[in-house]
């Protein structure tokens, strides 16, 4: 256990490079420079003004000395300044908001665990019933329509219809329903799926038999013998699921203004940030890597035939 | 079935959006910006005046081609490599199968999202980046499969025949492995839309003039207060061909594939 949870963290040292290669690369392969003004018509710099910025960032540097340069800070923590926010470090912006979208982001994943798990079961108990066409079709629509134009609905809905909820911000908890809601439906629709599906299967089991025979209620045969063994398959399900709702998030914060990491991560890449860009990159990189670790030891947890 | 019949429906509004719609995409009208709907523009006007039914109509033409388009270019990626690395095996597999591990790894909007605001807006650089990101899925569906038929037996008669690598690999093999790769492919075109229209929302998809939902969506939500309108249809339209693919992929899945149901 020791052994495995040791090698599987430092796998993540090559892991993250790699990322950091990959993302240096498509940055330097491509045409234009942070150097360049962005917008059409903008005042191109002097030759010289681009000679002395390229010297202070260190761009005129060899493609492989940049990196090198890069990687050695980066392992001390240090991301240099912004490119477009030239008087705040790349910490500084990451530390203000990573913790909202961590938030935000934790948010949506209980919602969706908890609704998407009562949704599968309510599906399975009362298969080709009521409560199963109504599961289903949620989770349908979760799957497919994007999060970003079912927080367009969910505005229309919830804060002019009915004006239950403020349509953006995120200063009271008031402001944190519908950008939860929004970011929870897809991954709730697939768990409810995957629930449905793994219940079904388990509750014609022989041991579910057995557990009725011998006398127990529904509700015991339901939560205590069923539910264990069908949520072993769910649990593969979240680590794919902490990658949807990280990079869906870049979708709902931009339109409920949640000032959290996601609108950095667009932001920057449109505006050529290198540092922000590697920086953004790398933490959800070890956010999911870390993540993917906790999913992986969790599915021994729910399964003790698992052995690492 | 209704899926099927949405998703015809849209390919013939994509393909005569020309004749369909009322007023070009680009034609403006200043006195009369932001309408709601009204007689003379069905669905409303935006900010610059533009009949929102014409855009929407347009809007399908980018959504089918990204849709339909990038899987040409996934199916082309994606396939060869698959079968070549489930078919040959030993080293060619391993760097293969590596390869398409470290591309699985990154989360596939953000590298997505990564190369468009690299490589700018536009349709071609859409069709790059879905197409260098979405051959994984393919590949490894491929290799599978190819991997699964080349120990059957009809495969080992028709190298005892006498037939070379091509002839086993393209007639014997690869028919028999086409059904979970259609079913991929049906599957991947709603992913592409969705694709093509996160891009948009954020400003880094389809240029503007040329109208696309996502990017519809992105500019009318920053106005949702006032002119509902402006979003609301798009997203609807979004919406709609979402669901339809969808229920389109699993009326394939389950005609093609029984057993996968």
């Amino acid at each position: 256990m020791f052994h495995y949870v040791l090698s599987r963290l430092l796998w993540l040292l090559p892991t993250l490079l790699a990322m950091a290669l990959v993302t240096f690369l498509v940055m330097h392969a491509t045409p234009g420079s942070p150097l360049d003004p962005v917008s059409e018509g903008a005042n191109p710099l002097s030759p010289e003004a681009q000679k002395n910025l390229a010297k202070y960032y260190g761009l005129d540097r060899p493609l492989y000395e940049q990196f090198a340069i890069f990687v050695s800070k980066a392992v001390r923590g240090d991301f240099g300044y912004s490119f477009v926010y030239k008087t705040r470090t790349v910490q500084e912006i990451i530390a203000e908001t990573f913790p909202i979208s961590l938030l935000l982001g934790s948010m949506a994943l209980v919602l969706a665990i908890v609704g998407g798990l009562t949704l599968g079961i309510l599906a399975a108990v009362y298969q080709n019933r009521t409560w199963d066409y109504v599961s289903v079709s949620l989770a349908t629509v979760g799957v497919a329509v994007p999060n970003f134009v079912l927080a367009v609905f969910l505005i229309i809905l919830f804060s002019f219809v009915v004006p239950l909820f403020p349509t953006g911000g995120w200063d009271s908890p008031r402001n944190w329903v519908l950008p939860t809601v929004a970011l929870a439906l897809a991954p709730m629709g697939i768990i409810a799926r995957f629930t449905r599906a793994s219940m079904l299967e388990v509750i014609r089991a022989d041991y579910t038999l057995t557990a009725r025979a011998k006398g127990l209620g529904e509700g015991p045969v339901i939560f205590k013998h069923a539910l264990k063994n069908a949520f072993i398959p769910v649990v593969t399900l979240l680590g794919p699921m902490f990658a949807a709702v990280g990079t869906g998030s870049f979708f709902v914060e931009a339109i409920f203004r949640v000032p959290g990491m996601g609108r950095f991560f667009v932001l920057s890449m449109t505006g050529r940030d290198y540092p922000m860009i590697m920086a953004v990159v790398l933490t959800y990189g070890a956010f999911l890597a870390v993540m993917n670790l906790v999913v992986d030891l969790l599915y021994g947890v729910f399964d003790p035939r698992i052995r690492y | 079935m209704a899926g099927g019949v949405v998703v015809v429906l849209l390919c013939l509004i994509a393909i005569f959006a020309d004749f369909l719609a009322p007023l070009p995409y680009t034609k403006t009208n200043f006195s009369r910006l932001n309408e709601a709907p009204t007689r003379a523009y069905p669905l409303g006007t935006d900010q610059l005046g533009r009949d929102l039914l014409s855009r929407m109509i347009y809007g399908a033409r980018v959504s089918m081609l990204v849709g339909l388009g990038a899987q040409v270019i996934v199916v082309i990626i994606g396939v060869p490599i698959g079968a070549l690395s489930g078919y040959v095996g030993g080293r060619t597999d391993l760097v293969l199968t590596r390869f398409v591990d470290v591309m699985y790894a990154f989360p596939r909007l953000l590298f997505v999202i990564l190369v468009m605001s690299m490589l700018g807006a536009g349709l071609t650089n859409i069709f790059i980046a879905i197409g260098l990101t979405g051959w994984v899925g393919i590949a490894r569906q491929t290799r599978a499969q190819v991997l699964a038929i080349k120990e059957k037996e009809f495969v080992d008669g028709a190298r005892a025949l006498g037939a070379g690598f091509g002839r086993v690999l393209g007639r014997h093999v690869m028919p028999n492995a086409l059904t979970p790769i259609i079913v991929a492919v049906t599957f991947g075109i709603p992913e592409a839309i969705f694709t093509e229209a996160a891009l948009s929302f954020i400003g880094v998809g389809i240029n503007p003039p040329t109208p696309s939902w996502g990017q519809m969506v992105g500019e009318g939500q920053q106005y949702i207060r006032s002119y509902w309108h402006l979003c609301v249809f798009p997203s609807i339209a979004i919406a709609v061909t979402m669901l339809s693919f969808v229920f389109f992929g699993d009326g394939v899945r389950d005609a093609l594939d029984p057993k996968l149901k």
